[in-house]
């Protein structure tokens, strides 16, 4: 399978207290956010499995607790 | 005055080989002993003092399905005080027990680290072509469940009755943040809705309000009696009614507000009137409308929507506090009511900013912008195996690493975690044993330690408070001794117990 490691792109590391709302989003327009959803989508289908959907069927679990 | 919220986290992990015929339990102890081959556990584990079968309810002894104890499988206590063992048919980590629901969530990710390494060592031995996948999942998709579960100290001066009927409130209405979001409703009850997509994981399989059973006829509350400490002072509150988290903010907020709504309930100001009527169907209603509009029925029978319910729990926590001497999470109380706000008003206000913080959100975004493109009937099975590779382990396939969830946890502290174990419970003492004598410490389990001193009994140091045995209890004490034999003689003999029959191992 053709997998390259990538960094997310949009990770951000908060290691302070609180988790505010990152106020630069609230600024963010319409197309950004689209074209971030654009570009995870892209990028899910570079690592997506090729025969993903073939492992979805055969993904059976014992039930456990 | 509440009692410390001493916690910690119980991941099963769903497992899958690919490229061979392979039972699950077969391929859960090549994971697990991948580990312990490398020196890193003790492979034994106490039973001693382990009673599933013990119900919360006075007097209570119904005919219960409780999970039967495996003894013969693979079974291994780390030097981070973990446990890590086959339970069942699937791997799972029991962090070590935690004073913070910080240290929670950091032994959580350790743990996901250690089934990451568990499975590069056990897939470089398996033959090419062969690989054990791992996913930090609870569902198959297809009607099989398994669970991650979270435990609480609590006092047992609270009335069983009265606890489990107000977190019940939490457990159903907690989903809009803690759910990790799912494709499609398995168990579906007759004359219920398909949904194409849903909050929780978890929510089809709850059956009941509250009882002992865990693999079937799952309850919301469960009623398993098993303290693991001194039972006359403490219970454990056993969480069976909880997703497994990808996102960090995720499992602090679960944790974190269950443990503060718990002691909430231990000083008895818990707002009565959020009890909910019918916490069995509503549990799926609301995991099942990711609008959150769906409004459950209290039992006075005023409806109200589940962040309307959670803002109301906020609400009483944050006055409750205020007024408290000693914050029961040890120092995180204010973080949590502070990210609890935030992630109610990001999805009150439909916010995307709620998707760095909410599994299921996260989801749903790429859910939406897939139908967007194309239709429902078209991206739906692109989106089940999105939906499962969103929690694979596997760094490189792992979506959930690449939605922009934030994270709380500094790596480094992760990697330290994975070895040494915190610092302010037994587990401490549990963890420092195993590192220093790996030989002579013949088995140990969460209230105790049975040592191999070579003399002709085994001798037991019980540890039935999980607030001693921390490092400013034990450290210096650890430093001085040369030996097992050492250690046993300058605890006393009141700590130490022989054990007169071969237990086994």
């Amino acid at each position: 399978m053709q997998e390259r490691i990538r960094q997310p792109k949009t990770t951000s590391t908060d290691t302070s207290a609180p988790v505010e709302t990152d106020s630069a989003r609230h600024g963010e327009s319409a197309e950004k956010i689209k074209s971030d959803i654009d570009d995870l989508l892209d990028e899910i289908d570079e690592v997506l499995e090729s025969n993903a959907e073939e492992f979805v069927k055969n993904y059976v679990q014992k039930g456990g607790q | 005055m509440p009692t410390p919220k001493i916690c910690g986290i119980e991941t099963e992990y769903g497992i899958f080989v690919r490229g061979a015929d392979m039972t699950p339990m077969m391929a859960s102890s090549l994971i697990v002993n991948a580990y312990s081959d490398e020196g890193m556990a003790l492979r034994a584990w106490d039973f001693a003092g382990e009673h599933p079968d013990n119900d919360a309810r006075d007097g209570w002894r119904p005919e219960a399905d409780y999970p039967e104890i495996e003894m013969l499988m693979a079974n291994t206590v780390l030097t981070n005080g973990s446990r890590f063992y086959v339970d069942h048919a699937h791997p799972e980590l029991s962090t070590p027990e935690c004073r913070s629901v910080t240290d929670a969530l950091l032994y959580d990710r350790a743990g996901e680290e250690i089934l990451r390494t568990s499975m590069a060592r056990a897939n470089a031995r398996l033959p090419d072509g062969v690989e054990i996948v791992l996913h930090k999942n609870n569902s198959d998709g297809k009607g099989n469940s398994y669970g991650c579960h979270e435990n609480y100290l609590l006092s047992r001066q609270v009335p069983f009755g009265a606890l489990a009927s107000f977190i019940t409130t939490h457990f159903v209405t907690r989903q809009v943040f803690t759910g990790a979001g799912k494709v499609g409703v398995e168990c579906r009850r007759d004359g219920e809705e398909r949904v194409p997509f849903q909050i929780s994981q978890r929510a089809d399989f709850f059956e009941e309000e509250v009882g002992l059973e865990t693999t079937v006829r799952r309850p919301i509350v469960n009623t398993r009696d098993e303290p693991h400490c001194d039972p006359e002072r403490w219970r454990r509150l056993h969480v069976i009614a909880g997703d497994a988290n990808m996102s960090e903010c995720a499992t602090f907020l679960k944790v974190g507000t269950t443990a503060l709504i718990l002691s909430l309930i231990e000083d008895s100001c818990f707002p009565e009137s959020l009890r909910i009527a019918d916490p069995v169907t509503e549990i799926r209603r609301v995991s099942h409308d990711p609008s959150l509009s769906h409004a459950v029925t209290l039992s006075s029978g005023v409806t109200m929507r589940p962040l309307d319910v959670q803002h109301r729990l906020l609400e009483a926590v944050t006055a409750w506090f205020a007024r408290l001497d000693d914050d029961p999470t040890d120092g995180d109380g204010e973080r949590i009511i502070s990210m609890w706000g935030t992630v109610l008003d990001l999805l009150d206000t439909g916010s995307d900013d709620a998707a760095t913080m909410v599994d299921w959100v996260a989801k749903k975004r790429v859910f939406d912008a897939l139908v967007e493109r194309s239709s429902l009937h078209v991206v739906y099975d692109r989106m089940r195996a999105i939906d499962l590779q969103y929690h694979d382990m596997e760094p490189t396939r792992c979506l959930a690493r690449r939605m922009g969830l934030r994270t709380l946890v500094d790596p480094d502290d992760v990697v330290r975690a994975v070895s040494e174990p915190p610092r302010d419970t037994r587990a401490f003492f549990r963890g420092e044993c195993i590192r220093r004598w790996p030989r002579q410490v013949s088995a140990a389990n969460w209230d105790s330690i049975v040592f191999d001193t070579g003399g002709p009994l085994l001798q037991r140091v019980p540890m039935m408070d999980p607030l001693k045995g921390t490092e400013s209890h034990v450290a210096d004490l650890l430093e001085s001794v040369g030996s097992v034999s050492e250690l046993l003689d300058a605890l006393g003999h009141d700590s130490v117990e022989p054990v007169a029959d071969d237990p086994g191992w």
